[in-house]
Order: C-alpha cells, then sequence, then structure tokens
C-alpha cells in the first residue's frame, strides 16, 4: 500500500527534516519526493510505502496533521487509490 | 506514478471546490421483522438496524480520514414501513417512526428514510395508516424521513391519494409550524420513485433488493463550476465534455469509497447515484453553474436547456465511472439547499412555474420550495398532480417536497438550517383546481406504458 504525502506551508528550517524522521520510526519508505517553493511557501510532495508500517493509517493521518500543526505548515497523507481512481482508467 | 499535478488537482476540487461524497446509505430489509405484536415488530427492526449498521458511521469516518475526501452523510433506508409493518394489528406506525428514529440515533446516522407507501395503483389498509401517521411521525421525531409514490409510468396515478398527500403536507406543517414546518421537508411525493436512492428524504428500500446494502450518492456542482469557467466562452460541445469529464472524475471517487465501504461493512455495493447535490455554501450551488454557462439568473430563459445539458452529461461522464449506476442520478434543483437559487427566487427571477419546467429535465422534481401557509389542500394536491404528470409522461422520476409555511406569506423568509438552507416563500398560483382534485379515482397509464 503506498501513502501520498502533501505539505503546503510557509518554508522554515527543518520541515523536511522533521516530516523523514517520523516517517523513519514508523517504518515508512520514502519512493519519491519533489518540492517547490514559491516565494517562501513550501508545497512538496511524497510517495511513500505503507507496506511494513504497524499503524493504523488513520492513526497516521492524526499523528501528521499534528506533527504540521506543531510546525505551522498542513501534512495530509491519503491513500493513493483516490488520485489512481481519479485520474486512470 | 501518480504525478504532482494530478495530486493537486484532486485536492484543489476536494479543499476549493467542495468535492464531497454526499452519503453513504445503508439499506436494511426489513421484512424479515414482521409481527402481529406491533411492540415487537418494534424490538425486531430496532435490534435489526442497529445490529446491520452499527459500524457504519466509523467505516465512513475513516474512509474519509484514509482518502482525505469528506464523507458528509451516513445514513439508512429501510423497507418501506407501511410493507413491513403491514402484518401489525394497530391503527397507528407512529411507534414505528419512534423506533427508526431511536436505532438511527444509537448507530450515529443523520437520517432514515423509508417511513414510506408505495401506492400508484391503490391503498392497502397498512398504507393508508401509514399516511394517515405521516403527520404526527414527522412530528414526534427527529431524522425519520417519509416518502409515498402516488403513480408511475406503467400504472397511471392514483389521484385518491394525491388528493390525500396534499391534505397530509398540510397538517404535517400545522403540527411542526414551532420549527418553521419543518416536518414538511422530511416529507417527498413522489412519481416513479426509484427503490436504490441513497438521498434524503425519499430514500427507501425497495422490496426487490439484497438484504442489507450499500448505496452511494456522490455530489460537487463546484467542481462542475470550477470546470466550466475554464471553458468559458467556448461553443457547447466544448462544454459537455468539460461536464462529462468531471462528473467521471467525481463519480470515480464515489466508486471508490463505495467499494471500500462494502468491503469493510461486509455488505453488498448496490449503487453509486450521480448527483449533483448542491449546498447553501456560496460555490456549491447548480444555480451557479447555470451562471457559468452564461445566464444571469437561474430561471432566466435558457435555464431549462442549460439543466437539460448539465443533467445528460453527468450522467454520460458518470455511467462509465463506475460499475453500478441507479438511484436519481443528475442534478437536484433545490432552492433552500442552493445559494444561487435562494437568490434567482428572492429576486423574482426563478418561480415556481420555471422550476416545474426545470423538472422535465432534471433528476427529481420541485424540492424544497417554501409557499405561503394559507395554500389550500387542494392546491397542494394539484401540484402534486401537474409534478407527477410530467413524470408519468416522461418516465422520470419527478417529487414534490414543497412547504407551506404556516403564518408567513409571500416576501417573508423561512430558516431551516444546516443543509436545509433558507428560503424566501414564493408565489403560488392562485386560482382553484378544487374541482378537479375532488373528483378522485385514478388517471389511468399512458398509452406508452404498453411495451409488452
Amino acid at each position: 500500500m503506498k501513502g501520498i504525502i502533501t505539505v503546503l506551508g510557509k518554508d522554515h528550517v527543518g520541515i523536511i527534516g522533521t516530516v523523514c524522521t517520523y516517517l523513519s520510526r514508523n517504518d515508512i519508505n520514502i519512493l519519491d519526493i519533489s518540492q517547490t517553493i514559491v516565494g517562501s511557501y513550501l508545497n512538496m510532495m511524497m510517495i511513500v510505502d505503507l507496506s511494513i508500517v504497524k499503524k493504523e493509517f488513520t492513526v497516521l493521518v492524526d499523528e501528521m496533521v499534528e506533527l504540521g500543526e506543531n510546525m505551522g505548515v498542513a501534512i495530509k497523507m491519503q491513500h493513493e487509490d483516490i488520485f489512481n481512481s481519479m485520474h486512470r482508467v | 506514478m501518480i504525478t504532482r499535478s494530478e495530486v493537486l488537482e484532486t485536492n484543489k476540487m476536494i479543499e476549493d471546490y467542495n468535492l464531497d461524497v454526499r452519503t453513504i446509505t445503508m439499506g436494511i430489509n426489513l421484512m424479515d421483522c414482521a409481527d402481529s405484536d406491533i411492540d415487537k415488530f418494534n424490538e425486531k427492526v430496532y435490534h435489526k438496524i442497529t445490529t446491520c449498521a452499527k459500524d457504519l458511521v466509523k467505516v465512513g469516518d475513516d474512509l474519509a480520514k484514509q482518502f482525505g475526501v469528506p464523507v458528509v452523510h451516513k445514513r439508512i433506508s429501510v423497507t418501506p414501513i407501511a410493507i413491513a409493518a403491514a402484518g401489525c394489528q394497530t391503527d397507528s406506525y407512529v411507534s414505528v417512526a419512534h423506533t427508526l428514529d431511536r436505532a438511527a440515533k444509537a448507530v450515529g446516522v443523520n437520517f432514515i428514510g423509508g417511513f414510506s407507501a408505495l401506492v400508484q395503483k391503490g391503498c392497502t389498509k397498512s398504507d393508508e395508516i401509514l399516511i394517515n401517521s405521516i403527520p404526527q411521525a414527522l412530528k414526534e421525531t427527529d431524522v425519520v424521513c417519509s416518502s409515498v409514490n402516488i403513480g408511475t409510468s406503467r400504472n397511471g396515478l392514483n389521484m385518491d391519494a394525491v388528493k390525500k398527500m396534499g391534505e397530509i403536507i398540510l397538517q404535517t406543517a400545522e403540527l411542526t409550524k414551532e420549527q418553521d414546518c419543518l416536518g414538511c421537508a422530511k416529507l417527498v411525493v413522489f412519481c416513479n420513485a426509484v427503490e436504490d436512492n441513497p438521498f434524503m428524504a425519499g430514500a427507501f428500500h425497495g422490496v426487490g433488493e439484497k438484504d442489507c446494502v450499500i448505496n452511494v450518492g456522490v455530489s460537487g456542482p463546484g467542481v462542475v463550476k470550477k470546470a466550466l469557467q475554464e471553458v468559458r466562452e467556448a461553443d457547447f460541445e466544448t462544454l459537455c465534455e468539460a461536464v462529462k469529464k468531471t462528473a467521471f472524475k467525481i463519480t470515480r471517487v464515489g466508486q471508490l469509497i463505495a467499494q471500500e465501504a462494502s468491503k469493510r461493512l461486509n455488505v453488498p455495493f448496490g449503487i453509486i447515484d450521480l448527483s449533483l447535490a448542491p449546498t447553501p455554501l456560496i460555490g456549491d450551488s447548480i444555480a451557479e453553474i447555470f451562471q457559468e454557462m452564461g445566464l444571469e439568473e437561474a430561471g432566466a430563459p435558457g435555464t431549462t436547456a442549460a439543466l437539460a445539458i448539465l443533467n445528460d452529461n453527468v450522467k454520460k461522464g458518470g455511467v462509465m465511472a463506475s460499475s453500478y449506476v441507479g438511484g436519481l442520478s443528475g442534478a437536484f434543483i433545490p432552492v433552500s439547499e442552493d445559494h444561487g437559487m435562494i437568490v434567482a427566487a428572492e429576486k423574482g427571477a426563478l418561480t415556481l412555474e420555471k422550476l416545474e419546467a426545470m423538472t422535465c429535465v432534471c433528476s427529481v422534481g420541485l424540492d424544497m420550495i417554501a409557499i405561503p401557509g394559507d395554500t389550500s389542500a387542494a392546491t397542494l394536491s394539484g401540484i402534486i398532480a401537474d409534478e407527477a404528470a410530467i413524470g408519468m409522461i416522461n418516465n422520470k422520476t419527478t417529487a414534490v417536497r414543497l412547504i407551506p409555511v404556516i403564518g408567513k406569506n409571500v416576501g417573508d423568509t423561512v430558516e431551516f438550517g444546516g443543509l436545509l438552507g433558507y428560503a424566501p416563500i414564493m408565489p403560488v398560483n392562485t386560482y382553484s383546481c378544487e374541482k378537479f382534485i375532488k373528483r378522485g379515482g385514478r388517471i389511468p397509464a399512458p398509452i406508452h406504458s404498453f411495451k409488452n
């Protein structure tokens, strides 16, 4: 199972580091990562592998929202199927 | 590999243009609850609903979190009570409505539909008990929805029931006048009612359905409006393509949620209802789609054509995106639940007569329209008869959900709150149809029903 993580918000030191540390602690492997910074705003997207993760998907979603709030950015993780369903026939 | 632009597009639809899965509705068969003792019947109904739907709300909320798309409503539809309770020895089904209300609240859903009767050809004793119980039932419960099917293209119209429903709507308004006649917002009169509709207030679980099914209603007027903003001034071919593509994407989300919900609840997937259901939020409006198409206001000449285009292309785009499409599937045009419609009605651009014309091409009918409280029962029946005739002759579902607001008149507004919105009181033609309605009996099935 794969998840798509998006991080949006004002850029500052340590955002990617914090997110990556959280992912690594939870056995989540990063498959792809891309980011753009427009003005001082960060827009990052990650595709992650959740095949060996132990926590429930919904728990991870909540924890990432909290992690984002602590850093002043919005972090969202969604199951890849919503994008596959919408954009692939 | 999923691309950044695809992720951005999907999330923009959700966050900026109100894309959501409007409802996961669990249909539950209650025919196995039959009992001559109404108390035992109520006990069995409560047990069955609270057992089948115990995880419905949790699963809906979990799916919303997992896929990052709101699942706005979790609801239940049941076998029409006039059928399920027919064996009970009683003269009132108000206690059944209380049971449905309690069961719905116990599992946390926000509406339960099926306090219903199907009387297109005639009323059984049980149908009569149910219809007579409607005003009291809607007064004394919070989340129970009621519907009565008074005609079909196959059977014609039951004009005795049409007459009766005019009276029942007025009685319901009278009994719930302390809440601005809210009871009438939970009561629909249908022609050609569908058995797998997941949307309220007209949802019920048809007798040809499985014991328990999951039906999903998608929505997304805001997303369609956004897609049309990108093809401003383009010709109709381009406009139709834009609606189709958007409807396809919206429906795929619904299909995904339906399949996952079905898997997790271990309940078979029934249908996806491809409907564009507006909310009072700005940007989540069918009327605003008309404006984007080039009309100054909903109700302007061209509105019926615009709605026909919208309805047809939502279906064309959505059908390929789902394995089973059903329900009402199309565009809803409720007045009080659609910000743009409210504005158009307030300005006088949108009239009851224009709305009636629009119902020839929309997916349902005259919906959530507030009218003067002194409207007579015969006039209500006349409006129901007109609307049902449109459905009968054109082989489509039509419905009437009118709210005669006791004590209010044209120029006043009524506030229902939440998703039910608010509405200006719209004028009704006051010429009498009393003698016409008084005739009673049945209107025979139309000639094109003899297809066998």
